[in-house]
């Protein structure tokens, strides 16, 4: 391993820059908008799963009194098939416009059909029972497999499936399907001496961030529109919202509002062009705000999966070959996250002989979204307890077999891509080195089990701008939202670039006419990528600067360098002067100072985490109680350890919540019956023990502090180890999630 | 959520009278905590609100080894556990009280509104089923009075007649060498609404050997909560260590389950846990009596 840089401010755990307004309740959310003449929106949602609308009239509730402007499908003029590249993957316009209000069908329960702004919240809601909609129920298809088969009721009549960049000929509900092969699968399982092959089945499973959905929109006379929302990126929401408005994107500014929570799962909008349309009609500012039952049925939570994988592996522990199937539901449009499940549900082993058969499947769901490393959860889930079970049945160490199967640098995965340095093989060792992986477990019923998770990592665009302040601090704008501490992981390396304290940053978070093109927060890409940027604008400050002391001693900028906050002479000459004393003489060396970058890298480091878990199963009851958790994860550096912890453990308890109990639960209608915090149930501080985050760092070559992302890897890990410590424990094996106490009782043979 | 009239009424009779005038379109409000998110949910909708909080027989708390509990209607959950003698004499009703909601719910949330709302899942009914609690009802013509076994009829359904609303509860003093417990089942450690509930009461011989009676009650099994009739009398006179006997109450107590599949759990799970949480409620009290 490289030897340790040593930093001043990287490494350390300052009080993050928004911590004051948000633990005094001073942070502004978008639910806390306001404004003179405010009106209030609330949306008309299908009832039914499936239906076609025959009519809407909504002349009763438009004379309704305080209603000032009904909203249908009608009004969205851009509703026709044109596919449009939002900077992360090519969308249909037409899937998109309808999500926001159906058109000719419903096609899942809260599907939106109408909107309504009035005086009052209470008014809003009693002229949407005004609104006469005539449905045509239509059977529904609800499970993945079921959705496949050739007499399933379609979603969409004309869907034909993408066969790998062909159209089928017959309509189908598979969106897509697609292969990744490698090596000789067949010779593979031929090499095995034991051949492990298992059906997994998983439930749809919401993001459960604590804040609602909102939106508040003016609509000037101008055509100018600003939308005030909660999101994880301000110019992918203004993107989609000039699309589904087909508005020109300059005439559209987003003002990101504190965010709390988002997962993956605030990257679409959905209420944001609805209060604009409002907004349009009424000549007021509208604000739009979802109920918990609204988010659970009418966002996008992360599909139900059905997954197949077998794996071969000799008796001294090689794995020969590796094949799987997965089947995703996509929802009610196509795009679910299948595609990342087919780069991770082998890595990172190294897999010579390797075949991953794909779907995307539509249902009358919810149209699904990301949710934290989306996809990895569900094929993990599979290929590490198969990996338990060729350890049990060959003799060998989970540990041990993961040390020997690891893929290294330059290997390449099955889908094609060849690994840079990652940190697998350090994250089994702080697992196999930890004292929860040799403390005695004693008891009845107790087990321990260990499983390792895999996320890709992203690198999308981000820029940043820097302008210094006579005092010597600098403000830092940046487009990303701050979901898990990241002003304060972005600040600090600007201010370690510019050797000042993380308190002498001021980083702000700014709509989308103020600072450069940002990518959302996600795809665990933002302490890098955004990181990346504040580094490049501290450089280009730090050069301007430079220039300066140089104007300041008329000397050639040469002559002049920078280190440890101190600028001083090359050449040794005594003279120097500190960042806040030059930045001091500013307005005498040439006026106000700032720097900018605008970064697109490629190559994010991928990011590797390996968890240990003890359980203790109620036989009676099915219950699993996490008794002690631990979770190792490579974060490259960490630039502010305390949130890289926070991310580790938050991401491990989401698994956890992933792996217990939650799950949508449908009735044979394809209703939801479970749409509220009570009943999706999520664990609370009671249900866990405090969870042991170990930083592990293996720095990312392409980050010149070597980061690596941490957002998204540490949910992947915990179903599949909590799966093999329920097998230690009481020697039954789940295969499908979430592992509930009735599953668990049938497992058991207990009913 | 429709506008709607917010009354306060000092007196019984007030409260009577106020409920009598608008039938069903009136309900009381004690804690709210199962009434707020009724009205605001638009599952109810109501144009009298009657909050009883202010009449001094719903708020009545006294406790008399002899006379036994007397507990108003609007008595919040907090103030029964917080009470040591209370918690002492009737430990099913501290076990029940202590679960509903979170500590915040526990300081408004009154058992007096579980009992009214009557839901089959309700945590107090079981625990003061097993306690012999009489309900003390008040209308426009007095007060009448019955076990609370009979209160509830169906989900959401009770007894109260037009103008009348639960005034209190009595519970008679704990006989000697006698005790209850009351636990449900929930697939998380807290916040959440029983799958299945069961409390017991048991009184053993001087020696605390023998088991004199029990009661036993389930919750979240059938359309209102139970008194399993049939598993508490094959109790009495088998010894408190006799774990076949208490294995024949839980098999009793599952026949009269009768459970239905949804989104908390399945018949089957329910049937199943009826008798694991049978027999943990009647060890629980047993070895209640046995430290005492």
């Amino acid at each position: 391993m490289a030897v340790e840089k040593e930093y001043k401010v990287i490494g350390t755990r300052p009080i993050r820059h928004d911590g004051v307004d948000k633990v005094t309740g001073r942070a502004l959310y978008g639910a806390d908008y306001q404004a003179a003449g405010l009106l209030h929106g609330r949306v008309l949602r299908s009832p039914h799963a499936h239906a076609r609308i025959k009519s809407i009239n909504t002349s009763r509730a438009e004379a309704y009194p305080g209603v000032k402007a009904v909203v249908t499908a009608a009004d969205l003029t851009a509703s026709q098939d044109k596919i449009v590249d939002l900077g992360e993957g090519a969308v249909n316009l037409k899937f998109m416009c309808d999500n926001i209000l159906a058109r000719e069908k419903a096609l899942y329960k809260g599907h939106a059909v109408a909107a309504v702004a009035a005086l009052n919240g209470h008014i809003a809601e009693e002229a949407l029972e005004l609104i006469d909609v005539e449905y045509e129920v239509l059977p529904s298809a609800i499970e993945v497999r079921a959705a496949m088969q050739d007499d399933a009721p379609l979603v969409h009549e004309d869907m034909k499936t993408d066969e790998m960049g062909k159209q089928s000929e017959n309509s189908s509900n598979i969106a897509s399907h697609f292969q990744h092969k490698k090596g000789d699968i067949e010779k593979g399982f031929a090499e095995a001496d034991v051949v492990i092959e298992h059906d997994y089945v998983t439930g749809t499973v919401h993001q459960g961030y604590i804040e609602p959905h909102n939106a508040s929109a003016v609509y000037n006379a101008d055509g100018e529109i600003t939308i005030w929302c909660s999101t994880q990126g301000a110019f992918n929401a203004r993107g989609q919202v000039a699309e589904i408005l087909q508005h020109p994107v300059s005439k559209v500014k987003v003002v990101p509002m504190e965010i709390g929570g988002g997962f993956g799962g605030k990257i679409s909008v959905y209420l944001e062009p609805l209060a604009a349309l409002l907004s349009k009609k009424s000549g007021r500012p509208v604000k739009v705000l979802m109920s918990r039952e609204d988010v659970f049925e009418s966002t996008g939570p992360t599909p139900a999966s059905y997954v197949r994988v077998k794996i071969g592996a000799t008796n001294d522990g090689r794995i020969t070959a590796a094949e799987a199937y997965i089947a995703f539901e996509a929802g009610a449009y196509p795009g679910s996250p299948v595609g990342a499940a087919a780069m991770c549900v082998f890595s990172p082993y190294k897999i010579e002989n390797g075949f991953i058969d794909a779907y995307d499947v539509l249902v009358n769901k919810a149209k699904t979204n990301a949710y934290r490393a989306p996809g990895s959860t569900n094929v993990a889930f599979a290929t590490e307890t198969i990996i338990d079970e060729i350890c049990e049945k060959i003799g060998m160490d989970p540990i041990e077999f993961r040390l020997l199967n690891s893929a290294k640098e330059g290997d390449s995965r099955v889908d094609g891509p060849v690994f840079p340095r990652i940190g697998f093989i350090e994250t089994v060792e702080a697992a196999k080195d930890h004292p929860h992986y040799s403390a005695p477990l004693e008891g009845k019923h107790k087990g321990r089990g260990t499983a390792t998770g895999f996320w890709p990592n992203f690198a999308f665009k981000s820029s940043v701008s820097i302008n210094v302040n006579p005092d010597g601090t600098i403000s830092l704008v940046e487009g990303s939202t701050d979901i898990g501490g990241s002003r304060a992981s972005i600040a600090m390396q600007a201010a370690e670039v510019l050797g000042i304290s993380a308190e002498s940053v001021h980083p702000t978070v700014v709509d989308t006419n103020s600072v450069g093109y940002t990518d959302v927060t996600g795809g665990s890409h933002t302490t890098y990528t955004t990181g990346l940027a504040a580094y490049e604008a501290a450089q280009d400050v730090k050069s301007q600067m430079i220039e300066r002391a140089a104007k300041l001693w008329e000397v050639d900028a040469k002559e002049i360098e920078f280190a440890d906050g101190i600028f001083r002479y090359v050449n040794g000459k005594e003279e120097e002067i500190d960042f806040k004393g030059l930045a001091e003489k500013l307005g005498q060396t040439g006026g106000p100072l700032m720097g900018r970058a605008s970064v697109a890298p490629s190559g994010a480091g991928s990011s590797i985490g390996t968890h240990i878990v003890d359980v203790e199963v109620d036989v009676d009851t099915g219950k699993v109680e996490i008794l002690r958790y631990t979770a190792t994860q490579d974060a490259g550096k960490a630039i502010h350890p305390s949130y890289v912890e926070g991310q580790i453990q938050g991401g491990a308890v989401q698994g956890i919540g992933w792996a217990l109990n939650e799950e949508y639960i449908f009735n044979e209608d394809g209703q939801m019956t479970n749409a509220s915090f009570l009943d999706y149930r999520m664990p609370t501080s009671y249900d866990l023990p405090m969870i042991d985050a170990v930083i592990v760092e293996v720095p990312h070559p392409g980050h010149p502090f070597g980061v690596r992302g941490v957002g998204e890897t540490p949910i992947v890990a915990p179903p599949a180890a909590i799966a093999n410590a329920i097998y230690d424990a009481v020697g039954v094996r789940l295969t499908e999630l979430p592992m509930s106490p009735e599953r668990v009782l049938k497992a058991l043979g207990k009913i | 959520m429709r506008a709607f009239e917010y009354t306060s009424p000092k007196t019984v009779s007030e409260a009577a009278d106020l409920l009598a005038e608008k039938g069903d379109l009136a309900r009381v409000l004690a804690g709210g905590t199962d009434l707020i998110v009724q009205v605001r949910e638009g599952k109810r909708h109501l144009e009298r609100i009657v909050d009883i909080k202010d009449i001094p027989e719903a708020n009545v708390l006294s406790y008399d080894p002899q006379a036994g509990l007397h507990l108003g209607s609007a008595v919040p959950c907090y103030k029964i556990y917080g009470d040591k003698a209370i918690s002492a004499a009737f430990p099913a009703l501290a076990d029940s009280t202590h679960i509903i909601g979170g500590t915040a719910i526990q300081g408004r949330a009154a058992v007096g509104g579980n009992l009214c709302n009557a839901s089959p899942a309700a945590d107090t009914i079981p625990a003061l089923i097993v306690l012999e609690a009489t309900c003390i009802i008040a209308g426009t013509n007095g007060t009448r009075e019955i076990p609370v076994e009979q209160f509830c009829t169906a989900p959401g359904i009770t007894v109260l007649q037009n103008g009348e609303f639960l005034e209190s509860l009595k519970v008679p003093a704990p006989k000697s060498n006698s005790s209850s417990f009351y636990l449900r089942f929930i697939p998380r450690n807290e916040m959440d609404i029983a799958v299945v509930g069961a409390g017991a009461s048991v009184v053993l011989d001087d020696a605390k050997e023998s088991i004199v009676s029990a009661r036993i009650a389930l919750a979240a099994v059938a359309p209102t909560p139970l008194f399993a009739e049939e598993a508490s009398v094959l109790l009495a006179g088998r010894a408190a260590s006799d774990e076949s006997a208490i294995e024949e109450a839980a098999e009793a107590a599952k026949t009269i389950a009768r459970p239905i599949s949804d989104m908390r759990g399945s018949a089957e799970q329910r049937v199943h846990l009826v008798g694991v949480l049978t027999k943990r409620a009647l060890n629980g009290a047993i070895q209640r009596v046995k430290e005492s």
